[in-house]
């Protein structure tokens, strides 16, 4: 009887696919060791916490425990660095900083400065914010056109955003100077020159202008991915409807780009509120106090001098927080707020 | 060979790599060092001999920005004990907590007693015997002209005995002919405080505390707030910052002042970035309405930190860098006023051909004893420094606009008095 052979078996070919793989089932066999045990010990249920461990500890570390070590530096005194050298004082810190006769006038303050410096973020934020938002959104607008060299444009307001903002406020520095860049035109074009980093107005507006123009690409992205995703067809049936562009802007564009609003608008406080590199550079908070933020105070207050007040630098610090938070619920209350609206 | 012999072969050459590891470890020792021209590079070559001598130790030098290294940055790693072995501060007093003290360690303190005795007083609590380290740099604050623009708008020069307010009247007619503006000063109370003196100021009340609240001092911050009001001084340096320290050494050396006021440790700088350029002197300080014209003395130290785990070695780098022959060549090639009292007598070969580098070495020299003892105490004081930013930051609020002399006054004599109280 002719009986067939048996097919040889084919020699195994060792390609990276499934070198990777045989790796990945060694990681994960090594892994299964670890993990098998503590699931039976615990249970499939509490498992969620093991993966999340990683996770919680990092912020553990970085976020939560700071978080705590500054409110505790708060309530202390002295300059002394590590925290059980540094005898309690209670509420002094904060007392220090609202002792004022009139929150409005700074002079009136124990702590002027402190005062001055959240004046200063006030007026900073508002301007910041609303400049921002709004040229923000004219940019994602005119970009989200059938315009030429629509990718390069989309590039160039882009890039100010990858620039570090210490090479942002030196490159700034440069041309405001007084015998600055823009001084040097200005002059050979007949004009006065102008302190435009040495007068309190004019260096708030250009730390203005100035933080726009680092931040506002970053935005305009956010915006731009709002409009892309509005369907085409709801212009094409205001077309029809006989709207204008004013009215599709209005009554279509806006309505269904609030979200990303929402977003960029607080995205866009938080870090007016944080500012501090850019405008370090550019003006280190002066002239005088014009430029100065609520984050240089407690760099300054902290750090910068002899005698370190870590509990003063703490309290405000406490304050810069809550402000946040304040800012952040309003955030949550509103992208609520227009979620509900869509749906 | 039995298995028992080739396992003592084995741990025989195991402990044999370890030991010879062990006697060509070296020793790390980091120092952290500004500068103010280029001096790290004389010092780099200084600790290059050391290392070439003493083999089993490595020296790494840190060199950063003076306000936020080691203004701002260097006090913190030293609370923390996290600072480097060896650092090069310019806050004598205040860090000197963090200062080691190098006696113990040394074969012969008494050369170091003889030679910076005076100097360890600024470095160390009032009566240790404590050595902490030498001086890189002896300094004095005064000003510098520059004697072309005089020349070109045809104005004399104001001489020995002048006043400040004489040096105004000369400079905002060379700054009149000329179009550059008349003075700058470098934004710190340090540089204000040798004025002030000369206007009356004594800094310290009859109980020793720090006190800006007598005429002296309001007589020179006026002066201070007209010359910013009518643009004798460059607004540049003062207003255009806040909270910390300028100088206006680039605005003298681009020729856009006639006078600037800063210090000695400005010379090596205007030597090399100036050189013949145009004609820079130094002038003596101006004087007061009592006819007191000091500056303010001052220095860089080179000082051993006390959390360092090799002190005897920081000791011998030390004793090496503290030689004549060290020191000698070392202020004689960054053109620093010798903080060595042997070198002080002998003398210090200055690698300066240029007549004017010379000139200023002498003008600067001849200073020394001209300097008020107001002006020693506040050099000595621990909490200096609050007084020096306490006056600049509020006196810039007055030249803004922010605040009256008065309240300007009123609230640097309370941030003092506040801060001083934290410390203690």
């Amino acid at each position: 009887m002719n009986r067939s052979a048996a097919p040889a078996p084919r020699p195994r070919r060792y390609t990276p696919g499934r070198a990777a793989f045989g790796v990945f089932a060694v990681v994960m066999t090594v892994i299964g060791w670890v993990i098998e045990p503590i699931q039976r010990l615990i249970g499939v249920r509490r498992m969620p916490w093991v993966f999340l461990l990683p996770n919680l500890a990092i912020f553990g570390v970085f976020i939560l425990f700071p978080m705590v070590m500054n409110f505790y530096y708060a309530f202390t005194g002295g300059t002394a660095l590590y925290p059980l050298e540094r005898p309690f004082v209670g509420t002094q810190n904060f007392e220090q900083i609202y002792a004022c006769g009139n929150y409005l006038n700074p002079a009136t303050c124990n702590e002027d400065l402190f005062w001055r410096a959240v004046w200063n973020s006030f007026t900073f934020v508002a301007f910041h914010v609303a400049g921002l938002v709004f040229f923000a959104l004219i940019t994602a607008l005119v970009l989200n056109a059938r315009i030429v060299a629509r990718g390069f444009f989309r590039s160039v307001y882009f890039y100010p955003v990858l620039l570090s903002p210490v090479v942002v406020g030196l490159i700034w520095k440069w041309i405001l100077q007084r015998d600055g860049v823009l001084n040097g035109i200005l002059v050979s074009l007949g004009f006065d020159r102008t302190l435009f980093l040495l007068n309190a107005d004019w260096s708030m507006f250009w730390i203005i202008v100035v933080t726009i123009w680092a931040n506002m690409g970053f935005h305009t992205l956010i915006l731009l991915a709002g409009l892309q995703s509005i369907p085409k067809e709801l212009y094409d049936a205001g077309s029809i409807d006989g709207t204008g562009p004013l009215q599709s802007f209005w009554h279509i564009t806006l309505p269904l780009l609030m979200p990303n609003v929402v977003v960029v608008l607080v995205l866009a406080m938080i870090r007016a509120v944080q500012m501090f590199d850019l405008v370090y550079v550019l003006t280190g908070g002066g002239p005088g106090s014009a430029t100065l933020l609520m984050v240089q105070y407690i760099y300054e207050v902290g750090f910068a001098s002899q005698i370190q007040r870590f509990g003063l630098a703490a309290s405000a610090s406490v304050t810069l927080g809550v402000v946040l938070l304040i800012i952040t619920l309003i955030q949550l209350r509103l992208t609520r707020g227009s979620e509900s609206h869509l749906a | 060979m039995t298995q028992s012999a080739r396992r003592l072969l084995a741990a025989l050459l195991a402990a044999l790599t370890l030991a010879a590891g062990a006697a060509f470890a070296q020793t790390e020792l980091r120092m952290t060092w500004y500068d103010d021209g280029s001096e790290s590079e004389v010092m780099s070559e200084l600790v290059e001999r050391f290392e070439a001598e003493n083999p089993d130790i490595d020296v790494v030098i840190d060199v950063v920005p003076y306000s936020s290294g080691i203004l701002e940055s260097l006090p913190l790693q030293l609370a923390s004990g996290q600072g480097p072995d060896i650092a090069r501060v310019t806050d004598l007093g205040g860090l000197q907590e963090y200062f080691l003290d190098l006696r113990p360690y040394l074969d012969d303190p008494a050369y170091w007693d003889a030679n910076f005795g005076p100097f360890h007083d600024w470095m160390r609590a009032d009566g240790s015997d404590a050595i902490p380290g030498f001086m890189t740099q002896l300094t004095v604050t005064g000003p510098y002209v520059n004697a072309t623009l005089f020349e070109q708008a045809g104005v004399e020069m104001p001489g020995e005995g002048a006043t400040w307010e004489d040096w105004a009247e000369a400079t905002n007619e060379v700054a009149e002919a000329t179009g550059v503006f008349a003075m700058a000063m470098d934004r710190t109370g340090h540089r204000l405080a040798g004025p002030a003196i000369s206007m009356g100021a004594q800094y310290f009340d009859e109980n020793g505390d720090p006190i800006v609240t007598d005429d002296g001092f309001r007589r020179m911050a006026e002066l201070m707030v007209d010359w910013h009001a009518d643009g004798t001084m460059i607004p540049d340096v003062w207003i255009g910052s806040q909270g910390s320290y300028v100088a206006g050494n680039e605005q003298f050396v681009n020729g856009q002042v006639a006078l600037y006021m800063s210090g000695s440790w400005q010379i090596g700088q205007f030597t090399e970035l100036i050189g013949d350029a145009f004609d820079w002197k130094a002038v003596p300080n101006p004087c007061g309405p009592d006819g007191t014209c000091t500056g303010m003395p001052g220095g860089a130290a080179l000082v051993g930190i006390a959390d360092t785990d090799h002190p005897e070695e920081v000791a011998r780098l030390m004793d090496f860098l503290a030689q004549e022959e060290q020191l000698g060549e070392f202020y004689g090639r960054t053109l620093f006023i010798p903080g060595h009292l042997g070198l002080a007598e002998s003398g210090v070969d200055f690698d300066a051909d240029l007549p004017a580098t010379q000139e200023a070495l002498s003008q600067f020299a001849a200073e020394v004893p001209k300097l008020a003892d107001a002006a020693y105490a506040l050099q000595g004081y621990q909490y200096n420094r609050v007084v020096f930013d306490a006056t600049r930051d509020r006196l810039t609020q007055v030249f803004v606009g922010e605040l009256t002399l008065d309240e300007a006054i009123d609230r640097m004599q309370r941030d003092i008095e506040e801060q001083i109280a934290e410390a203690q």
